[in-house]
């Protein structure tokens, strides 16, 4: 049965995404900020109708292959709170630009892609979540237009194609073992399945699902497409499809049984994100690819309440409160590289604390908050998560949570200390002003996070 | 209460950093002033204080956080963290003053170190293992930010190197919190409840790998060897007023723990590893000394004394968990001893610090055979030297031999062992009598000529410091009033 009122978010999010790349035809050049604002008011919406539904009891649409819980509902506000912010950000760089409102359009379809990834129980779903948030992406990569640009969207389609076919895979031995694709069936199902099929099919699926969250072993596009892309794109892509991707696969967690070695698939993966994300990292000069193989080294982190799932009640609470830390976080950071565009290179972030101050504390905050220092709103996702893998008998799990945490503070340390020293040669830009207010409200925004965990911690259904 | 103490530096350091229109002089005496507000605030928590129930803090406030993961706002003082709190008020008192006559950035530095102050005034207060570790991290970064923004010399790599080292520790501190969370049931981050419930007795495996990490963590913070490398370089580069918080008080926030969490938490695999933790607080004592008594520069000659006396702490507190028979009472003498060399090494180190910064200040060096013959040009200089050097190397009618004596009276007592340790005095009273010489005797000579002598600012941080350890010298009663029977508590606690 379809009962429309409950998809009215995802509703919003596509129609909202056919009126603003229809409007773009019909809207001069110089005024398309107003579907920039249209695509705004519908995030705004989704965030709303999202958060009422919230209250409602968990639910299922189409037949039980898309569930509407706590987890979709928080992924909803999560993936238009980020939008949104994005949506900000794009002021300075996007205004004028020859595809203006195509952006705004594509950035609002992948959102809904990555919200029916966070939602759908149904394998079948899950593989449309899959494509709608992939190709979208593609094209907000390539918007940059420029050599290094193009480079990275030819790289991200050709792991997304490879990635997808992988999914695909483990979808179709997932099914033909079973008979059926619905998460609820496939429950009784699985446990009576060959096991070394079940163990071979979801290393495929999680596989294919981490080319959307960006981590180890589909992380290569990662930190070419945060170099060569829009700030704009890097900021989404580095965020939102995160989202859907790591709910995905924690939904899929809970659906496979224990025998099926995956705890030990997906603890392997997070341990190959934290390291290769955060060693990549160390010796980067461009801040932009440095941030880059930083979300890398937090899929890490975000994988490791998932491993804990079915073992802990911290584990789903623990996820949302983690990435909706992750999300204000990573956007203030790279909010602050989207303000200084020009200043690619870390040595030339030299004397920006002195003439824009507030910009420079929106930067430490949020790389102090990506290495976990408290009270920011990733310090308190971590310590659950850490708590979560402990609880679910995953205790050195939780040690190596901290001391990739540790590891990590070098290279964020490297690129803070030379905004607090003089300039050498010239003073550094003018920050943009719409990326800039956006890199200090979404660096409070993980403070308060932080502080009011409490709320955000019952919200999450803990 | 408590809640006012903590946050109000933090609401004040917030206001100094966004309100840009605050002049220069203003931003000094703003910090000064809330500095005596804090004090005062302490004082009368002082007064109004009365002994707890064991297992139980006064001034107590509890509100919900995080419910999920059982952790809350919790605040409360004993006779543990009281006496540390007064002594943190003191000292940020006296850098407030010293800092007075500072030129570069004062609005900026007076903003840090109220929040410094604030989380530090946090630490001691919280009575949550999440809260604890909150305000444990945050002093970090404040203190890193110290260093490289307001220190000299090869200040940049000695902040970084602080960080990083003290960041793995609370790492590793955080780790063994987890650990006592997940071993509770139900699963909380409360401190009063974790030490009443004891989680891991009976797990001597699982006790002792928690039990690890929270030492680990915290003999980085204290430090003791071998975990102190990062302090020599630190103490060194800093400026005066950082060096004096970074070892008056940033110290006490690691053995703080050892007395608060470690100890009466893990009581059965303290005493498991009571052993181990005297021979570190024994070496850290000797080698302490003994690095100490081959520096020429001053600075680095008083940093690695702050490592000798930790190890005093260190020594006492290992002694506390050699259980045995009839030994209840010099171990609780011990513990005494230790929380008062806590504050006894906070006044007299701050003094000594803040004192090497008017060297550096006025010549710009730190090297003890630069100067000769200071006595005659800085008469009063000298004479605060003189005190300071004497106070801590523990001579009588000072804090520092009511902390010492008791701390051995306990030790020898429960482990006549431990006895060894006393050649860590000597070396220390030896060292201190040859800088001493150094600086202040013989002919005027190199930078000591035309020197100086203290100005107003400098009198009154560093004088009122040492008066207040000849006061607790001489008239140590009310201090002990209040620590002994919190220090019988950890001994109970221990017996368990």
């Amino acid at each position: 049965m379809m009962r429309t009122e409950l998809l009215l978010p995802e509703l919003l999010l596509a129609g909202g995404a056919l009126v603003v790349l229809l409007g773009g035809s019909f809207v001069p050049r110089h005024r398309q900020w107003i579907l920039r604002g249209v695509a705004a008011a519908v995030c705004g919406t989704v965030i709303i109708t999202a958060a009422v539904a919230l209250s409602a009891p968990a639910n299922t649409a189409f037949d039980g292959t898309y569930a509407i819980d706590t987890g979709t509902g928080v992924a909803r506000i999560l993936a238009a709170a980020g939008c949104l912010l994005v949506l900000a950000l794009a002021g300075d760089e996007l205004a004028g630009a020859a595809r203006e409102s195509d952006a705004y359009a594509l950035l609002l379809f992948a959102t809904a892609g990555a919200v029916l990834l966070a939602g759908a129980t149904d394998l079948l779903a899950l593989v449309v979540g899959f494509l709608l948030a992939s190709i979208p992406l593609y094209a907000l990569i390539g918007l940059a237009g420029t050599a290094a640009g193009a480079e990275a969207v030819l790289k991200t389609y050709l792991l997304g194609a490879l990635f997808g076919i992988l999914l695909l895979l483990g979808v179709t031995l997932l099914a033909g073992i079973t008979g059926t694709t619905a998460y609820g069936e496939l429950v009784a199902r699985l446990p009576d399945a060959p096991r070394p099929v079940v163990t071979v099919a979801a290393v495929a699926v999680i596989g294919g699902l981490m080319f959307k969250a960006g981590g180890f072993p589909a992380h290569f596009w990662v930190p070419d497409a945060a170099q060569g892309g829009t700030a704009m794109a890097a900021t989404f892509l580095t965020t939102v499809p995160k989202i859907g991707a790591l709910l995905a696969v924690h939904r899929l967690a809970g659906v496979l049984p224990g025998s099926s070695n995956w705890p030990a698939v997906v603890a392997a993966l997070a341990v190959a994100s934290m390291l290769l994300g955060n060693l990549a990292a160390f010796w980067q000069t461009d801040v932009r690819r440095l941030l880059g193989w930083s979300t890398v080294s937090q899929v890490g982190y975000l994988l490791v309440p998932v491993v804990a799932t079915g073992r802990s009640d911290l584990a789903q609470p623990s996820l949302l409160v983690y990435l909706a830390g992750y999300t204000v976080t990573n956007v203030a950071a790279f909010a602050v590289t989207a303000a200084l565009p020009r200043h690619r290179d870390r040595t030339s972030w030299r004397g920006v604390a002195a003439t824009t101050p507030w910009l420079a504390a929106a930067l430490v905050v949020a790389l102090l908050g990506l290495v976990g220092t408290p009270p920011t709103a990733v310090f308190v996702g971590k310590l659950t998560a850490a708590s979560a893998a402990w609880d679910g008998g995953y205790a050195w799990l939780a040690v190596v949570v901290f001391g990739n945490s540790a590891l990590s503070l070098f290279y964020y340390l490297r690129w803070l200390v030379p905004l607090y020293q003089p300039w050498a040669v010239a003073p550094p830009d003018r920050p943009g002003r719409w990326s800039a207010t956006v890199a200090v409200v979404a660096a409070a925004l993980s403070l308060v996070v932080g502080v009011a965990a409490g709320l955000v911690w019952r919200a999450a259904g803990g | 209460m408590l809640t006012a103490i903590v946050f109000l530096p933090l609401l004040v350091a917030v206001l100094l950093a966004v309100v840009p229109r605050c002049g220069d002089a203003a931003a000094r005496w703003v910090w000064v002033g809330t500095a005596t507000v804090e004090l005062a605030l302490v004082g009368v928590v002082w007064a109004g204080y009365e002994t707890p129930p064991p297992g139980q803090l006064a001034f107590a406030v509890r509100a919900t956080w995080i419910p999920g993961v059982g952790s809350s706002y919790h605040l409360g003082v004993d006779g543990l963290s009281l006496p540390l709190m007064a002594m943190t008020a003191v000292v940020f008192l006296a850098c407030a003053v010293y800092a007075l006559r500072e030129r570069h950035r004062p609005r900026v530095q007076a903003s840090l170190f109220l929040f410094l102050q604030s989380v530090c005034l946090g630490v001691f207060a919280a009575a949550d293992l999440i809260l604890f570790f909150v305000f444990f991290d945050l002093s970090i970064v404040g203190m890193y930010a110290v260093i490289a923004g307001w220190g000299h010399g090869d200040r940049a790599r000695s902040a970084l190197k602080f960080f990083l080292y003290t960041f793995l520790g609370s790492l590793a501190l955080l780790t063994g919190f987890i650990g006592l969370y997940a071993a509770a049931d139900p699963h909380t981050f409360d401190m009063p409840t974790l030490t009443a419930e004891n989680p891991l007795a009976g797990r001597p495996l699982a006790g002792g790998v928690v039990l690890a990490a929270i030492l680990i963590g915290l003999a980085v913070k204290t430090p003791t060897v071998p975990f102190h490398t990062w302090l020599p370089p630190a103490h060194t580069d800093a400026p005066a007023v950082g060096s004096a918080v970074l070892a008056g008080v940033l110290l006490k926030l690691g053995t703080y723990g050892f007395v608060r969490i470690a100890a009466p938490m893990l009581p059965q695999a303290w005493r498991g590893w009571a052993w181990a933790i005297v021979a570190v607080g024994v070496v850290s004592v000797l080698y302490g000394a003994l690095v100490a008594l081959a520096q020429t520069n001053l600075k680095r000659m008083i940093a690695y004394t702050s490592i000798n006396h930790m190890g005093y702490v260190v020594l006492a507190v290992g002694v506390a968990g050699l259980v045995g028979v009839d030994t209840a009472e010099p171990r609780a003498v011990a513990v005494t001893g230790a929380v008062t060399q806590m504050v006894s090494h906070g006044l007299i180190t701050a003094a000594l610090f803040l004192l090497a910064g008017v060297l550096y200040e006025r010549a710009g060096s730190y090297d003890l055979h630069a100067y000769g013959g200071l006595a005659a040009p800085a008469p009063m200089f000298a004479a605060l030297f003189a005190v300071g050097a004497f106070a801590s190397l523990g001579l009588p009618a000072f804090s520092g031999f009511i902390a010492e004596f008791q701390v051995f009276a306990g030790s020898i007592a429960t482990a006549p062992v431990t006895a060894v340790a006393l050649l860590g005095i000597l070396v220390t009273a030896a060292l201190f009598l040859r800088a001493g010489q150094a600086l202040l005797t013989g002919p005027t000579a190199g930078c000591a000529t035309g020197f100086g002598d203290l100005r107003p600012t400098e009198l009154w941080s560093v004088g009122p410091l040492l008066g207040l350890s000849l006061l607790i010298g001489v008239l140590p009663r009310p201090l002990l009033d209040l620590i002994e029977p919190a220090a019988r508590t950890v001994v109970d606690l221990l017996g368990r």
